[in-house]
């Protein structure tokens, strides 16, 4: 494994990008240092390096990313993953809004709370099924106009101060699923999110990904399956009454 | 000339910053520059703007007028209203130093006056109403000449480039306050010019905003029926008059103010006790115009402290830290680490959430 250190400090995104797609050709991971605000880390890289990042990266992490795998040990800002294809992206912390936005692939884990419009609009096409998986609790508009892939929140810090999701969840939504771990209350359910009942499958799917949760955070205790709930789309075309029809 | 905002339109997002000492321990714009300066990408050289607050301890009890004019003649003109409406203590432009991405500068003056007593007593009104209406006017009516501050012991500073070029072209590092606000700007609707960079300001309010106000023209219309003039045409001025009438004029605790600007939705309100649900009503009701709608966050600082809010389905970004005495509010939290490698308690408002953060009482 041939590994290459970037000192980032207050160089510029479009440097540290330039220089890391070139790094990225020779070598198997790319370690960066004291990073602070660069956006766009990970984009325009399609190889499947280990990019690891010390320090808080920019918005827009891993745009576009189509296969390398990123882990953060810090926080993190908006719009991580954005339109992301493949690859994964590790967050030892929590981060700000957008997380997954219009994600086609590949697997988010944060390992504490997510912001406002997390996975909005993500989507699936046959395999490409985008995974996002929180530890904490979630902001407003959780899931909002998702067209496929999973949500999964583990609520392991929720409490009533710190409720599990915010209101509007899954505003918009025609597809996908949405799992968390306890139930949404029915005031802050979108409109066109309902509940669905939990099968065998749902529970393997969900242990399979906390399984992974376990593994990228060191996290010890159990975290048991029995009060998941799923929810899904009402309808796969909710707004089609605002449409003319021909 | 300076073109004006609603000239031309430019389609193209902002970063804001701010940072307050709750002990009023003062120190200079270096941080709040370095600051805003990590959100480069934010803005596009269009605008760049910055408030600071206990920077004029010397004349605290004197407005400071801080005004841009044109030409020589309508500063002229414009000095003579001054001079007939309030005593001067001291005059001058305001130093900067020359920065080679900043041009087309219009002079840039300071005065620290004192309304004339006469004449305030002949109009039945206090200081800050009488220094208030003759800023409007000389918005209003004196083209070319636009008053951008006009508090006690405050100051904005603000104009066309990069918001760390701006820091550096009025020499912030020289200004100590306990409170810093910035604003690095993207026009998204209208042409950046020297009087619609942010912060906005009204006495002491002074308002940075990222974002914009969807329902200006309903709020324009409020305002202006209080005598407000909004001469900029640009959405974030009128964000500050609502403050400054809520609070000023009508009294209302700064809280209460802040709950009319982003007023919970009507389920929210049905949720609430009977007694709670009702004062709701009421506020949402009387001040139906003065709801804020559109994607915003924004940064108030006032004589009191400094306030963040955000729209209520936070549809922009906002991320607050402390550490010791200061918060520290800015778009992205890289633009808080900056400045402060560790801070603690971070912590991102949620919609429609207001946070005061209050400087504690004057010794």
């Amino acid at each position: 494994m041939k590994n290459i250190n970037i000192e980032v400090g207050l160089r510029t995104a479009y440097d540290i990008n330039k220089e890391m797609k070139k790094a990225a050709e020779s070598n198997d991971t790319i370690t960066l240092k004291n990073v602070l605000g660069q956006r766009f880390i990970g984009s325009g890289i399609s190889k499947e390096i280990k990019i690891k990042i010390y320090g808080v990266p920019g918005n827009d992490l891993g745009a576009y990313m189509d296969g390398p795998e990123i882990e953060v040990f810090s926080n993190v800002q908006d719009a991580i993953g954005n339109t992301m294809n493949k690859g994964s992206i590790i967050v030892h912390g929590s981060c700000g809004d957008t997380a997954g936005y219009a994600m086609r692939g590949g697997e988010i884990f944060i390992k504490e709370n997510v912001g406002y419009r997390v996975g909005i609009h993500m989507k699936e096409y046959l395999d490409m099924k985008p995974a996002i998986v929180i530890g904490g609790t979630a902001g407003d508009f959780l899931g909002e106009y998702m067209a496929g892939g999973v949500i999964i929140l583990l609520g392991l810090n929720a409490s009533k101060k710190q409720p599990l999701t915010g209101k509007f969840c899954g505003t918009g939504i025609h597809g996908g699923a949405i799992y968390v771990n306890g139930t949404i209350e029915s005031h802050k359910l979108g409109k066109e999110l309902k509940p669905v009942k939990m099968e065998q499958k749902d529970i393997s799917l969900i242990e399979n990904y906390i399984k992974q949760y376990r593994k990228y955070f060191k996290y010890e205790d159990e975290i048991k399956t029995d009060k998941f709930s799923k929810y899904m789309a009402v309808d796969t075309n909710p707004y089609k009454k605002m449409y003319i029809k021909y | 000339m300076l073109k004006k905002e609603g000239e031309i339109r430019i389609p193209s997002g902002c970063a804001i910053s701010g940072i307050i000492d709750k002990k009023r321990n003062r120190f200079n714009g270096s941080d709040i520059i370095k600051s805003i300066a990590l959100m480069h990408d934010r803005s596009n050289g269009l605008g760049g703007g910055f408030a600071g607050y206990g920077i004029y301890p010397q004349y605290k009890d004197f407005f400071a007028l801080h005004i841009f004019y044109d030409n020589e003649t309508i500063k002229h003109k414009t000095e003579d209203f001054l001079n007939a409406h309030f005593e001067i203590e001291s005059a001058g432009n305001i130093p900067t130093r020359k920065v080679s991405s900043i041009a087309n500068k219009p002079l840039i003056w300071r005065y620290f006056v004192q309304p004339r007593i006469y004449k305030v007593k002949d109009l039945c009104m206090d200081e800050k109403e009488f220094t208030a209406r003759c800023v409007i006017r000389i918005n209003r009516e004196f083209d070319g000449a636009y008053v951008f501050s006009s508090g006690k012991n405050m100051g904005a500073f603000k104009g066309v480039g990069y918001p760390e070029d701006i820091g550096d072209f009025f020499m912030l590092e020289n200004y100590e306050g306990y409170i810093w606000t910035a604003h690095g700007r993207f026009p998204t609707n209208t042409p950046g010019w020297w009087g619609g960079a942010h912060p906005f300001t009204m006495l002491d309010w002074s308002i940075v905003h990222n974002g914009e106000i969807s329902s200006y023209d309903a709020n324009r219309r409020f305002v202006e029926m209080y005598g407000y003039n909004c001469a900029l045409q640009t959405d974030t001025e009128v964000i500050t008059y609502l403050l400054d009438l809520l609070v000023r004029k009508h009294n209302l605790p700064i809280e209460k103010a802040l709950q009319i600007l982003v007023a919970p939705f009507w389920n929210e309100i049905e949720k609430e006790n009977p007694e709670k649900a009702k004062e709701l009503k009421a506020l949402r009701t009387v001040y139906a115009s003065a709801l804020i709608n559109g994607p915003f966050s924004i940064l108030v600082g006032y004589e009191d402290g400094l306030i963040a809010l955000n729209d209520r389905i936070k549809l922009r970004s906002m991320v607050m830290a402390e550490k010791g005495n200061k918060t520290f509010f800015a778009s992205e939290e890289s633009a808080i680490r900056v400045i402060c490698p560790e801070p603690e308690n971070i912590y991102h408002p949620a919609g429609g959430e207001p946070i005061v953060v209050k400087l504690e009482a004057k010794i």
